[in-house]
């Protein structure tokens, strides 16, 4: 069943039959249920590594299509398909989840089944998203995925949970019903949902739209994914999200949610509306430097730790909408690295500043200080992942920044410079926090007898450092499979430029170049991928 | 056609009516006789059944029935159906609520009867007065119903404002027909094809019959009504009064389209008007509501404004022939079946939670339900969201054919607001699907023992909850036999 045909449909479906299977069990049953949502998401992070096998190095294009008639009127299809882009996205997501699952191990003790359902839905949700090829199913994963989501942080968060809760579904909600329109309008058009039958019609001239009306619908797909980004000055219900949502929500949302954004503007925007993508481009690439730069600034000044790292999404995730409108091969690359980079290493601080609330209940860095004397183990982690986070070297974070910056270089000097910025400032305020609150004398009496990272918890962050460190030596495994869908994004928003050759020293780029389908290229990739 | 006396297919075409009219006459003669309550619960049950099933005979015979009086047709068998499902539902969600608050049932099932009788007229009636009265017997009998806790002063309230405007609604209806008839001299809807669309008096016409149907489907600026009737009225009659009327009227007016098209030139400014007023006026006034009945019935008039807008798109593609049109149809059609059961069984939960005499209808009753009793919330919430219009839910797809209905039309300014309208819904929606999860229950709430759920109303909680997950997931049998070319008979 396994040998491709469904494989994608079972990554769908498989957390909604666990999920299903945890209802039954009994409410008070939390062993139980903690090690069968375990089980069910390590099995899925297992299935969706078997997409490896099926994506091909050097081609563009969907693999492992699923094609099935839904509704006849209008005609809505369960299109699904995958490629180089929601390939690792997918086993992003399936990657997070268990480690989501880990991390909530001890600190949601009410409402256990509730909370590992919602979980395992969520997962549900996103891994549609990334896999639908027809609009109509990806609107509908985008909307269901809002529930699970709402009810993670409005139930087991912090003081201000419904508030964050109902804020972030209105915020998301208002941008997806312009979108809904936005997909009527273009099935008017084209009388069809289908993506790839409206990218084909695009190339061959069949569908022409006016400049206002491409600009319109642009519009109504890109406001919906800039508030999931979200860009500023969309970015107000972010830092109240997280800093109320439990810790695997907030992996969960820092990790793979925002990621729906940036994935909807490459998958969608670009593609879609190439015209209205390039006179919008100033202005988005404006909006995404305000966002690296004032993300930071803000979290530098931020009291709350939580609120800190939620601020430097908005500057990360700046990033990477700059690098995917700068129209470049290799910022392109760039920016759906930086999405996986920055899903696990913000994951990762997430997951530590979690570990800090479960031992003294408080986000406030003012509480801390000094807990590398009672935590060393916790400290050398949390100094790893911050590290990787401001995009040191060697670490996951600086293969994406540095690609995003190369590329956006080559179009645009000036954006790349003033983007430049929030490299040094990211370096300010993640080790100045780190400083203030692993350094310097105990302040509190309450910080001295800190238990350090217990079994459990570094299990989760060796797990993540490795992913760290991997993704930060080993990108070209990733890069070499982004390549050529890449190019293709670009090649539909730009089709008048031929393929540039970029200056080397960038492992992306030479992936690309290794890349047009040389056999002995996969092969060697496929003896690596064991 | 011609001939005197009526056929035996004319006596099928209103089988359902006859089978109501029927059983509702036999419920008041055996009022005296019978005791048993549970009897009449049967009979009711039975009655209501055996209309809808009768839809079926109905639908064999199409055609116009006595002298072109009704039509039996797709349209009205869909209409049949639903106002027949919708009374077996009401019937069997209203036993326990009778038996709770002590009141008489035989009265209660044959005015329901007789209202679903009326009903079932407006769905066929291709002739004015027909239709008035098919208007009438539903109305006089939901006055009725609106008042029957006799000894609650929100109830006389409510039967009391439900019965003075009702008529005053009525009479203009009225008025209205006798100026179409001056104009065109016919009363028959489908001998009005070649009227003359520029006539004042037409047109004059036509307005006040407009004027008398948006007072039944609670359109604004003749929405005022509907908080306090469906506040007062008795929870199951409440649930009958949004499902039923509304759409039996709306159907009066889609026939009135379909086969008048001097009418769909007229009417579209005022669809667009009467559909953004509607619109706001819910949605605005549910913002601020703290009981639960009167937050639904505003969500009531904000739904009636989002139908509305595929009025204005019927009214807007008519122009160009009646194909592009059927789409639009199909959007009224099925977002009145997705919006009847949706708010059959959020009423029935009402009803239920509501204890005796009604007192638990403040939305800080619904605090912390989902811990009390997790099932209840859980379909509540199926509700809701399908009220608010999220996917894997018949709302959505309702709401999803009117944005295509619109946008189809080139009325993108009509979608903005409806897409605006959603945006405001979706928080009064989410302050319920809050309160039950997010918030703990007050203290005397936590006391009270979970509220039970006799068998019947847990059906009619099931039926509800799997169509509007049903028809969410796979609409594709609805939305095939609505888009038929012969949903009017021709």
């Amino acid at each position: 069943m396994l040998h491709g045909g469904h494989l994608l449909s079972v990554l769908i479906f498989f957390p909604a039959v666990g999920a299903l299977a945890l209802m039954m069990l009994r409410a008070d049953d939390h062993k139980y249920i903690r090690y069968i949502a375990l089980i069910v998401s390590t099995a899925e992070f297992l299935f969706s590594l078997l997409m490896l096998r099926y994506a091909h190095v050097g081609d563009a294009g969907y693999r492992l299509e699923e094609f099935a008639h839904w509704i006849i009127q209008p005609p809505i299809n369960y299109h699904l398909g995958v490629d180089g882009i929601s390939l690792f996205l997918v086993i992003l997501t399936t990657f997070l989840t268990p480690i989501s699952v880990l991390a909530s191990w001890k600190s949601i003790e009410h409402r256990v089944k509730e909370f590992f359902v919602m979980l395992l839905m969520l997962e549900v949700g996103v891994v549609g998203v990334f896999l639908s090829l027809d609009l109509f199913l990806f609107f509908l994963f985008w909307e269901v995925m809002l529930i699970p989501m709402a009810l993670l942080i409005g139930i087991w968060g912090h003081e201000r949970r419904v508030y964050a809760a109902v804020k972030f579904i209105l915020y998301t909600m208002a941008g997806s019903i312009f979108m809904l329109v936005g997909i009527i309008w273009l099935y008017n058009a084209t009388n069809t949902f289908d993506l790839p039958t409206i990218q084909n019609m695009l190339a061959t001239g069949l569908l022409a739209l006016s400049p206002r009306t491409e600009m319109l619908l642009f519009l109504a797909f890109f406001v919906a994914f800039a508030i999931k980004v979200p860009l500023f000055p969309l970015h107000t219900w972010l830092p109240d999200a997280h800093v109320e949502a439990p810790t695997a929500g907030s992996v969960m949302l820092a990790g793979v949610l925002l990621k729906m954004g940036t994935y909807g503007m490459i998958r969608f925007c670009l593609p879609l509306f190439p015209g209205a993508s390039h006179r919008a481009a100033g202005w988005v690439a404006l909006l995404a430097i305000i966002g690296i730069i004032y993300g930071a600034l803000v979290a530098m000044v931020q009291p709350n730790l939580k609120k800190l790292v939620a601020y430097s999404s908005v500057s990360h995730l700046g990033f990477v909408v700059l690098g995917i409108f700068a129209f470049h091969n290799i910022s392109m690359q760039g920016a759906v690295y930086q999405m996986l980079a920055h899903g696990i290493s913000t994951g990762a601080l997430f997951l530590l500043v979690g570990m800090l609330y479960d031992r003294r209940h408080t986000f406030e860095i003012s509480e801390y200080g000094g807990l590398a004397t009672p935590m060393p183990k916790l400290a050398a982690f949390f100094l790893f992942v911050a590290l990787s986070s401001l995009g040191l070297p060697m670490l996951n974070g600086f293969v994406g920044e540095y690609m995003i910056l190369l590329g956006t270089y080559q179009r645009h000097w000036q954006w790349a410079s003033w983007a430049a910025l929030g490299v040094i400032l990211s370096a300010c305020y993640l080790l100045w926090s780190y400083q203030r609150v692993f350094f310097g004398e105990i302040t509190k009496e309450k910080n001295r007898a800190l238990p350090d990272a217990s079994a459990r918890e570094k299990w989760i962050l060796v797990t993540m450092a490795v992913v760290t460190l991997w993704m930060g030596i080993g990108s070209v495994f990733i890069t070499r499979r982004t390549a050529a869908d890449a190019q293709a994004v670009i090649d539909q928003v730009e089709p008048q430029r031929p393929y540039e050759a970029a200056a080397p020293a960038n492992p992306g780029q030479q992936a690309a170049r290794i890349a047009p389908g040389t056999t002995n290229a996969r092969s060697v990739e496929r003896s690596g991928t064991r | 056609m011609n001939s005197a006396i009526p056929t035996t297919a004319d006596f099928y075409r209103v089988l359902p009516e006859l089978l109501w009219c029927g059983f509702g006459l036999l419920a008041m003669f055996l009022q005296p006789f019978v005791r048993n309550r549970h009897f009449f619960t049967a009979l009711a049950f039975i009655g209501t059944l055996a209309g809808a099933a009768g839809s079926f005979l109905s639908f064999r015979n199409p055609g116009a029935g006595f002298y072109g009086l009704i039509q039996a047709d797709a349209f009205s068998f869909f209409f049949h159906l639903l106002v027949g499902t919708v009374a077996v539902l009401v019937v069997l969600a209203a036993g326990p609520y009778l038996d709770r608050e002590r009141l008489p049932v035989a009265e209660f099932y044959a005015l329901l009867l007789f209202a679903t009788a009326g009903m079932g007229v407006l769905a066929s009636a291709q002739e004015l007065l027909t239709a008035f009265i098919g208007l009438e017997m539903s109305s006089i009998s939901s006055y009725i119903l609106a008042g029957y806790r006799r000894d609650s002063l929100k109830s006389g309230e409510s039967a009391m404002k439900y019965f003075l405007l009702g008529s005053f609604a009525t009479a203009f209806f009225l008025y209205g027909i006798a100026l179409v008839y001056g104009a065109t001299g016919t009363t028959r809807l489908d001998t009005m094809v070649d009227a003359d669309a520029a006539s004042t008096l037409l047109k004059l016409g036509l307005s006040m019959i407009l004027i008398g149907l948006g007072f039944k489907v609670a359109a604004a600026p003749f929405q005022i009504w509907t908080p306090d009737v469906y506040e007062g009225a008795p929870t199951p009659v409440t649930a009958l009064f949004s499902a039923g009327p509304k759409a039996a009227a709306f159907a009066l007016l889609l026939r009135i389209f379909a086969t008048v098209p001097a009418a769909t030139h007229f009417w579209f400014w005022a669809f667009w008007i009467l559909a953004v007023l509607t619109m706001f006026a819910g949605n605005l006034g549910a913002l601020v509501q703290t009981n639960v009945k009167r937050l639904l019935a505003y969500s009531s008039i904000a739904h009636a404004g989002y139908i509305l807008v595929a009025f204005a798109a019927v009214t807007s593609m008519a122009k160009g022939g009646r194909s592009e049109a059927a789409a639009a149809y199909a959007a009224v059609l099925f977002y009145l079946l997705s919006y009847a059961l949706v708010k059959l069984g959020a009423f029935t939960i009402v009803s239920q939670l509501g204890g005796t005499g009604e007192k638990n209808l403040s939305l800080d009753d619904y605090a912390g339900l989902s811990q009390r009793q997790p099932v209840v919330a859980a379909v509540l919430s199926i509700y809701l969201l399908s009220l608010l219009g999220l996917p894997v839910t018949a709302g959505f797809f309702g709401k999803f054919y009117i944005f295509k209905a619109a946008v189809n039309s080139h009325l993108l300014w009509l979608a903005v607001l409806m897409a605006i309208n959603s945006i405001i819904g979706a928080y009064y929606y989410l302050r319920v699907i809050v309160l039950m999860y997010m918030r703990e229950p007050s203290a005397e709430a936590a006391a009270v023992a979970p509220v039970g759920f006799p068998l019947t109303v847990n059906i009619v909680l099931a039926v509800t909850a799997i169509g509007t997950i049903l028809f969410g997931v796979m609409p594709n049998p609805v939305i095939n036999f609505i888009l038929q070319p012969t949903l009017f008979g021709r």
